[in-house]
């Protein structure tokens, strides 16, 4: 399959400061890229850089195949952007706006009106179309910059921070609409929110110090940490009860009815037979909870300074 | 793609109180101005009648019309253009067309025809005044043509020369005050034209009044086009050039 998106030992210095280093990575149609970093780990630059808006000291970028330096029209066919402050002109109303937008990449007249109704739809604009932009909220004003990033239906999408100032109820839908353009197309975006990566991402790309610092799909990270489970029992039985259970490999008592239970490696157990086996017991299951290695805790490590834990 | 960039331009300006501002300021001065040159010209006329090859009103009104409203241009365009592009770079605006499958010289065209739209209008009003000395006495319309499309000529090369430098700098206010002094230097380096010399024939070639007082004057010679259109030229290349190198190199 032809990656979307792909980048090729990007760099970007200012002056003497190095904001991004050699970094290189693919984004493939159906994945939800994040792009995670503390404040200045060069997440915004590698996005300007892959949307054009920032020539690279050195590497190269494809847009669905397309070199960006070399045919940059072209390449941004497939392309649609929210940069971190949404490039919105406040004297325009929403749909003029959109409408705007929608020409700029090249969507024909008849093909106008539903392109930007459509938009106004997935990002929850339609009461507010004739209205001013500046005369909106900040939330609203978001979205409307997310609207301008997928009004041409572009493959890849990119895009900056996308619930920065958004309300709770808006920030749950950003990010289903985001879990929806990433099912027919390719979307990065950056955030140092964690619970969003592990909301809306299929993979997530750790930044520090602009270089790539970790690399993983979250479904792998789940699927290979869960061999650990937190418990909680109403009535614990003894110790080696608990140990006696088919498949388990560890256990500790974490007190006051919590133990912490691990599969043995060389067994096939997965959780579900593991809740079946600890339901029909009469200890009283309360909590069953897969042990996660979160994201925030490799963040957390990653930007403390240990760097080798991919 | 060029037109939706500079309907868009229009679209803005003239939703926002800048535009109209700048036109109701214009249009007030240029109005006093209009009043003072009709109060003199009904105080000379007597005398005016006496004379064989007397200046009639296109003369005496009209031509010193059309150099305020140049004069007056001069100050007003670099706060538009300074919007064009340096605005848009410290707003984050233009990363809207620089994210878009849109050329530089298509950028550029639509940025510039959306600011020469402005300045129809401004050639508009200055078109009606004029003829509307027409309800009381006669224009020479041959030479009111020529003025207009002197006047035209000079907004057009002002504007090319505001859009260029305001794609140097995303301050607008130092590409205000720079578009500002290369006009007004323009419009003042044929001051050393009257010093002997090669180099005054040179000034006097580059200076933009040269070429706008012949056409004032009714002689449209192919050489005074071909000045503003080399500017006008120049200024949208450079332009285009700037905004690639802002976009290709690091």
């Amino acid at each position: 399959m032809k990656p979307l998106i792909k980048t090729e030992g990007l760099y970007r210095y200012y002056g003497d400061h190095c904001a991004v280093r050699d970094l290189s990575f693919e984004l493939y149609p159906g994945e939800v890229l994040g792009l995670l970093g503390p404040n200045g780990a060069g997440k915004s630059s590698t996005l300007r850089m892959i949307a054009g808006n920032l020539a690279p000291s050195a590497g190269r970028v494809w847009l669905d195949g397309v070199d960006l330096q070399s045919n940059p029209i072209e390449a941004k066919r497939a392309l649609g952007y929210l940069p971190e402050n949404p490039p919105l002109y406040p004297e325009l109303t929403v749909d003029e706006y959109l409408h705007y937008c929608a020409r700029l990449h090249c969507v024909t007249r008849d093909l106008l009106a539903v392109a930007v109704s459509d938009a106004k739809a997935r990002c929850g604009l339609d009461d507010v179309g004739q209205r001013l932009i500046g005369n909106l909220s900040k939330g609203y004003q978001q979205r409307v910059g997310i609207a301008q990033a997928i009004v041409h239906n572009p493959k890849v999408v990119i895009l900056d921070e996308p619930t920065v100032g958004l309300d709770p109820i808006q920030i749950r839908e950003i990010r289903s609409l985001i879990s929806d353009l990433g099912s027919e197309r390719g979307v990065v975006l950056s955030t140092h929110i964690l619970p969003e990566v592990q909301a809306t991402c299929s993979r997530v790309l750790i930044l520090h110090h602009g270089e790539q610092a970790y690399a993983s799909s979250l479904q792998h990270e789940y699927s290979s940490l869960s061999r650990c489970f937190l418990i909680r029992l109403a009535q614990p039985p003894a110790l080696e009860a608990i140990h006696a259970l088919p498949g388990i490999g560890h256990v500790d008592q974490l007190g006051q009815g919590h133990y912490r239970l691990c599969l043995a490696d060389e067994v096939e157990c997965s959780a579900n037979k593991l809740i079946e086996q600890l339901v029909q017991t009469d200890w009283g299951l309360e909590e069953f909870v897969p042990e996660q290695q979160g994201l925030e805790q490799i963040f957390v490590r990653i930007t403390a300074g240990e760097q080798n834990i991919s | 793609m060029i037109l939706t960039i500079a309907g868009r331009e229009l679209r803005s300006l003239f939703f926002s109180p800048l535009a109209w501002s700048l036109l109701a300021v214009m249009q007030f001065i240029l109005a006093w101005l209009f009043l003072v040159q009709m109060e003199s010209f009904t105080r000379i006329q007597p005398r005016l009648a006496g004379l064989d090859d007397a200046p009639g009103l296109t003369d005496l009104i009209v031509v010193p019309l059309f150099g305020n409203v140049a004069i007056i241009s001069l100050l007003l365009i670099p706060l538009l253009s300074m919007r064009l592009i340096s605005e848009e770079l410290r707003s984050g605006t233009f990363s809207l067309l620089l994210s878009a499958p849109v050329s530089a010289t298509r950028i550029i065209l639509g940025k510039y025809l959306g600011l020469l739209g402005m300045l129809a209008t401004i050639l508009f009003i200055s078109t009606v005044m004029a003829l509307s000395l027409l309800a009381g006495g006669e224009l020479d319309l041959g030479r009111l043509a020529a003025g207009l499309l002197g006047l035209g000529l000079v907004l057009a090369a002002s504007a090319a020369i505001g859009l260029y430098i305001s794609t140097v700098s995303d301050q607008p206010a130092v590409t205000a005050v720079a578009s500002y002094g290369l006009l007004l230097f323009l419009w003042l380096i044929n001051m050393a034209a009257g010093a002997e010399g090669k180099g005054s024939l040179l000034f006097a070639w580059i200076a933009m009044p040269t070429h706008f007082d012949r056409l004032l004057s009714g002689l449209v010679r192919s050489s005074d086009l071909i000045y503003f259109i080399l500017c006008i030229g120049l200024c949208l290349i450079f332009a285009v050039r700037r905004l690639d190198s802002l976009r290709t190199r690091p």
